[in-house]
C-alpha cells in the first residue's frame, strides 16, 4: 500500500458516468454538453473558477437541478434526474462546503438521523456505534461518537459529515470544497482519509479551486471553463501553469513581491483588547506595528478574532484596553471621516454586503465614504459633474468593465466590483491600507490584478495590514506574517522564516485551553 | 420554481404593469358594481363625471388629493430608509390640534409670521409623534409598524379628550369640535367658488424639492445607503441613526403638515372626522407611487379620483361608496404583485 493509486483497478462499468449534461439559466449556459466518468477507486478534482459550472453541475448530480439534456449512470444503472432520494440511494455522497449538522445532537445521532424508520420500536444505537468505529478507523476519520457537535472543531464536523455519507454506504463521494475551512494540518490529513477511501474502492470527486491540492491529490483532473468540459486528464500529466492555463483560458503571471526595505510605524497597537460581538470574535492583549513599505499578512482560521481586528483597524470600534494609533495619532472614537482624511483605506471582506450598495449608481458607491469631501459636496447637495468625473476616472484607471457610472453597482461582476472598491480606496493615495480577504470569490486575472494593486501600493509607501484565510495569498504578498488564534496574535515571522508547518501549528495552538476557557 | 432578480426591467413592463393594475381596478370594480345590482357602465360614466366631468369636479379631486399628497410623501419618505411609518394618521391630527391651538387667537402675529408659524408647530408635533417610534426602533429593536400604528388610536382618543375639552369651541352648539383658526391664517383659494386652495401648490413644491433631495443631496444618498443596504452604509461610515431619526422627523412633518392645510386651508377647525383616513391611504399613495416623490402626485390624484368619482357614483345609482375603499385596496395589493414581478422572474 505504498502507493495508493497502484491499488485502483477499475473493472467494469464506471462509478460514474455523465453524458451530455446541459443546462441553461436563462441567457447563462451554466453547463453545456458535459461528458465525464469516475472510474472506481479513482480521486476527480473538479476545477474551475467561480461561476464555471462547478456547483450546477454537482446539483444535477444530486438531484437539486433537473438537466435540460443528458443523463447521468451510476454504476451502470441510469439516474432518475431530480431526485435527491434517488441518488442517495445510488450511493451518492455530498459534503457541502457549510455543513449541515444539527449542533445540539452527538456524532452518532447525525450520523443516524434519517437513516432509521419512524415507526422503529428502539434504535439499534449499539450496533450503529460499532460500524462507525469501524469506518472512523478504516479511513482515520478519528472523532468520539457521543460528543455533542457543537464541541467539535471544524476538521472534526468535517470528518463527521463524511462519516454520515459513508454510514449510507455512499460509494460517491462528493466534497465541496472541503479545504477551505481547513488548516493546511488539517488538509493533509483529509487528503490521507481521501486516498483510503480511494484505496477501499470508493470514488471521490473533489471541488476546488486551489490548484496544488488538486494536484496534490486527485488521479484525474476536469477543468471547467464558461459552463464548458475543457480538459479531462490524468493528474500525473498536468502541472501548475498549464492548469491555470486551462481554468482562466490564457496564460495569467501573478504578480511577485520584492523585497523593500520599510519605513516608519504607519499603524500600531498596543496591548488593545476589544470584546467580540456575539462571544466569538475578540481580541486579546494585540500588539503590532504596520510600516510604510510593509505588508503584514494575519491568517488564522476563520472566527479567531479577525473580525475585531479589521473592526479595530478600520476605525469602525475603538479598543476597550490598550490602544490603536493611526500615525501617532490614537484612534480613541471611531471617526470615520477624521480616519479617511488621515489616509485610511478599506477593502471589506463581503463587498455585496458591505462593500457597495448594489441597487446604488457606481458614481454613488464610488464616492460613497467620502461625502463630506468638498470635490462631491458643497452645503449638503451632491456635485454630481465632478463625481462623476470621478468616477469616469476610476473606471478608466482601474480597468472596471461596465456600461458607465450610471449603471446599478449589482450588475458588475464580482470582479469588477472588487476593483471599484479598490480603485475607490487606493485614488486617494493612502498611506494605510485594510484589506479583508481582498480575492476571495474571484477569478485568476482579477486576483492578479487586485494583488499587483496592493504590491503597488506598498512600493509606493504605503502600509498594508492583509487579513486573509489563503495561506498562499499571505505567503506570497506579506512582509510579515502575524498568526491569529484565539483573539491572540503570535509574534511576526519575517519572510525569510516562512514554513508552511510552523504557522499551521501556530493556527491550531491552544486550542485545547480554548475549550477550559 | 425559483425566483431570479431582474437586473433593470424594461419600460414595456413597467407600462404593462401599470396597465395590469389600472385594468384590475377597473375589473374588481365592475364585478363589485355588478354585484350591487347597478349598470356597469353607466356608473363608471357617473364616476368620471364626478371625478373629472367639470370643472368643480376637477377643483373637488384636487382637493382630495391634496392631503394625500402629504401623507403620501410622508409614508414614501420613511419607507425609502425602511422606517415602517403607518402613523401617519395620528401625526396628521397631531399637526392639526398645533394649528388649532396656536392658530385661534393664542398668538397675536401678522399672517405672514403666524402661517409659517403654525405650520412649523404642526410638522414639529407630527415629528414629534414619529420620533418616539424611532427611537424604539432604533435602541430597543421595537417593532415599528406596531409601535406608529397604535399611536393612530391614541392620538384619536387624545383629540376627542382635547375637543370635548380643553380646546372646545362653545359656539358651536355642542358639537364636539376645536375653535375656529383665525380667518388671517386661512390659506386662500385658488379658484373662486371652490373648496380648492393653495395647499395644493405647497404639496407640489414639496414633491418637487423632496425629489431633487432624494437624488441630488448627501443626506438623500445617506438615506438610500442605509434603506438599501444597512451594512454597507455603516462601513462607509454613514451615521446610519442620525439618518433615521431626521427621516423620523421628516417623515413625521409632512404627514403633520397634511394636518395643518386641511384645518388652515379647507374645515377651519378641527373635529374627530377631520381626515377619512388619509393617514392609512397615504401608504397606498407611496406604494402606488413606487416610493418616488414625483409619482407622489399623481398617485394621490388615482386615489382622491376613485373616492370623489366614487361617490358621485353612490349618489346617482345608489351603490355603496365602499366600493372606492375595496378599489383602492385591490390596485395596492396588485401594485405590489406587479412591483414584485418587475423586479423578479420566476424561472423553473
Amino acid at each position: 500500500m505504498s502507493d495508493p493509486r497502484a491499488a485502483t483497478t477499475p473493472v467494469g462499468a464506471p462509478a460514474l458516468r455523465l453524458q451530455g449534461i446541459s443546462k441553461r439559466f436563462g441567457e447563462v449556459r451554466a453547463n453545456t454538453d458535459i461528458s465525464l466518468t469516475l472510474a472506481q477507486g479513482e480521486i476527480l478534482g473538479l476545477l474551475g473558477e467561480n461561476g464555471a459550472g462547478k456547483t450546477t453541475l454537482i446539483s444535477i448530480l444530486f438531484g437539486h437541478y433537473v438537466a435540460d439534456a443528458g443523463q447521468i449512470e451510476v454504476f451502470g444503472k441510469p439516474l432518475e434526474p431530480g431526485s435527491q432520494r434517488a441518488a442517495i440511494a445510488a450511493g451518492i455522497g455530498l459534503v457541502h462546503q457549510h455543513f449541515t449538522l444539527a449542533a445540539n445532537l452527538s456524532v452518532l445521532d447525525n450520523v443516524l438521523v434519517g437513516t432509521e424508520s419512524l415507526w422503529q420500536a428502539a434504535s439499534a444505537r449499539q450496533a450503529a456505534r460499532a460500524r462507525l468505529r469501524t469506518l472512523s478507523e478504516k479511513f482515520g476519520l478519528r472523532v468520539d461518537p457521543d460528543v455533542p457537535v457543537h464541541r467539535l472543531s471544524v476538521g472534526e464536523q468535517q470528518r463527521v459529515e463524511i462519516l454520515k455519507s459513508l454510514y449510507r454506504q455512499a460509494r460517491v463521494l462528493v466534497l465541496d470544497e472541503p479545504t477551505a475551512v481547513l488548516t493546511p494540518g488539517e488538509s493533509i490529513t483529509l487528503f490521507d482519509t481521501l486516498r483510503k477511501m480511494a484505496a477501499a474502492g470508493l470514488s471521490v470527486i473533489l471541488i476546488s479551486h486551489k490548484l496544488d491540492e488538486v494536484l496534490r491529490v486527485a488521479d484525474q483532473v476536469a477543468v471547467l471553463r464558461a459552463g464548458e468540459l475543457v480538459a479531462q486528464r490524468a493528474a500525473r500529466d498536468l502541472d501548475r501553469a498549464t492548469l491555470a492555463e486551462l481554468m482562466v483560458g490564457r496564460r495569467v503571471v501573478r504578480p511577485t513581491r520584492k523585497p523593500l526595505p520599510v519605513g516608519d510605524v504607519v499603524w500600531s497597537m498596543r496591548d488593545a483588547g476589544l470584546g467580540g460581538q456575539g462571544g466569538r470574535s475578540h481580541l486579546r492583549g494585540a500588539t503590532l506595528d504596520v510600516h510604510a513599505h510593509e505588508i503584514v499578512g494575519v491568517v488564522g482560521v476563520a472566527g479567531n478574532g479577525q473580525q475585531a481586528l479589521l473592526e479595530l483597524a478600520c476605525g469602525m470600534r475603538a479598543p476597550r484596553a490598550g490602544a490603536a494609533l493611526l500615525r501617532g495619532q490614537i484612534v480613541d472614537k471611531p471617526r470615520h471621516r477624521s480616519l479617511r482624511a488621515a489616509g485610511l483605506a478599506r477593502i471589506p471582506e463581503d463587498r455585496h454586503r458591505e462593500g457597495v450598495v448594489g441597487d446604488l449608481a457606481l458614481w454613488h458607491n464610488a464616492i460613497i465614504e467620502d461625502l463630506a469631501d468638498p470635490r462631491f459636496s458643497s452645503w449638503g447637495w451632491l456635485r454630481k459633474a465632478a463625481a462623476l468625473d470621478y468616477t469616469r476616472q476610476l473606471i478608466q484607471d482601474f480597468d472596471i468593465r461596465c456600461a458607465g457610472p450610471e449603471q446599478k453597482t449589482r450588475l458588475l461582476s464580482g470582479g469588477n466590483m472588487q476593483k471599484l472598491i479598490v480603485g475607490r480606496g487606493l485614488a486617494a493615495q493612502p498611506t494605510f491600507i485594510v484589506a479583508s480577504q481582498p480575492v476571495r470569490g474571484l477569478d485568476e486575472g482579477a486576483i492578479a490584478d487586485v494583488h499587483a494593486r496592493l504590491l503597488a501600493a506598498r512600493e509606493r509607501g504605503a502600509a498594508v495590514l492583509l487579513v486573509t484565510d489563503d495561506l498562499d495569498e499571505a505567503l506570497e504578498l506579506s512582509d510579515r506574517i502575524v498568526v491569529i488564534q484565539n483573539g491572540r496574535l503570535s509574534a511576526p515571522i519575517a519572510a525569510q522564516d516562512y514554513d508552511v508547518a510552523t504557522i499551521g501549528l501556530l493556527m491550531l495552538s491552544e486550542q485545547g485551553e480554548t475549550h477550559a476557557a | 420554481m425559483r425566483l431570479e432578480r431582474r437586473n433593470a426591467p424594461p419600460a414595456s413592463l413597467i407600462l404593462l404593469s401599470i396597465g395590469l393594475v389600472v385594468g384590475l381596478m377597473a375589473l374588481s370594480g365592475s364585478a363589485l358594481i355588478y354585484a350591487a345590482g347597478a349598470p356597469v357602465w353607466a356608473s363608471w360614466g357617473a364616476m368620471f363625471t364626478g371625478a373629472f366631468g367639470s370643472k368643480l369636479a376637477i377643483t373637488e379631486t384636487l382637493t382630495r388629493a391634496t392631503p394625500l399628497m402629504f401623507t403620501g410623501l410622508a409614508c414614501a419618505l420613511a419607507f425609502r430608509s425602511r422606517l415602517w411609518n403607518i402613523g401617519a394618521e395620528g401625526q396628521l391630527y397631531a399637526g392639526a390640534l398645533a394649528v388649532a391651538a396656536l392658530g385661534s387667537g393664542a398668538i397675536d402675529a401678522p399672517a405672514v409670521v403666524l402661517i409659517p408659524l403654525v405650520m412649523f408647530a404642526a410638522a414639529l408635533a407630527g415629528a414629534a409623534m414619529l420620533l418616539g417610534p424611532a427611537l424604539l426602533k432604533r435602541y430597543m429593536n421595537v417593532d415599528d409598524v406596531v409601535t406608529t400604528l397604535l399611536l393612530n388610536f391614541i392620538m384619536a382618543l387624545f383629540v376627542s379628550i382635547m375637543i370635548q375639552g380643553p380646546m372646545r369651541d362653545p359656539l358651536a352648539m355642542g358639537w364636539p369640535q376645536s375653535m375656529h383658526v383665525l380667518d388671517s391664517i386661512t390659506l386662500d383659494k385658488l379658484i373662486s367658488q371652490s373648496r380648492l386652495h393653495t395647499g395644493l401648490l405647497l404639496g407640489l413644491a414639496l414633491c418637487a424639492l423632496l425629489a431633487l433631495v432624494e437624488s441630488r443631496s448627501v443626506f438623500g444618498l445617506q438615506r438610500r445607503a442605509v434603506g438599501l443596504n444597512p451594512h454597507a452604509a455603516h462601513f462607509a461610515g454613514i451615521p446610519a441613526t442620525r439618518v433615521l431619526l431626521w427621516t423620523a422627523v421628516g417623515s413625521g412633518g409632512l404627514a403633520g403638515l397634511a394636518g395643518a392645510v386641511e384645518v388652515m386651508g379647507l374645515r377651519g377647525y378641527v373635529a374627530g372626522d377631520l381626515s377619512p383616513g388619509y393617514g392609512y391611504a397615504g401608504v397606498i399613495v407611496a406604494m402606488l407611487a413606487q416610493l418616488h416623490p414625483l409619482g407622489v402626485p399623481a398617485a394621490a390624484m388615482l386615489v382622491a379620483s376613485v373616492f370623489v368619482g366614487a361617490d358621485a357614483m353612490s349618489r346617482a345609482f345608489n351603490v355603496p361608496s365602499f366600493i372606492a375603499d375595496v378599489m383602492v385596496s385591490l390596485s395596492l395589493l396588485s401594485m405590489m404583485g406587479a412591483s414584485f414581478f418587475l423586479s423578479y422572474r420566476v424561472r423553473r
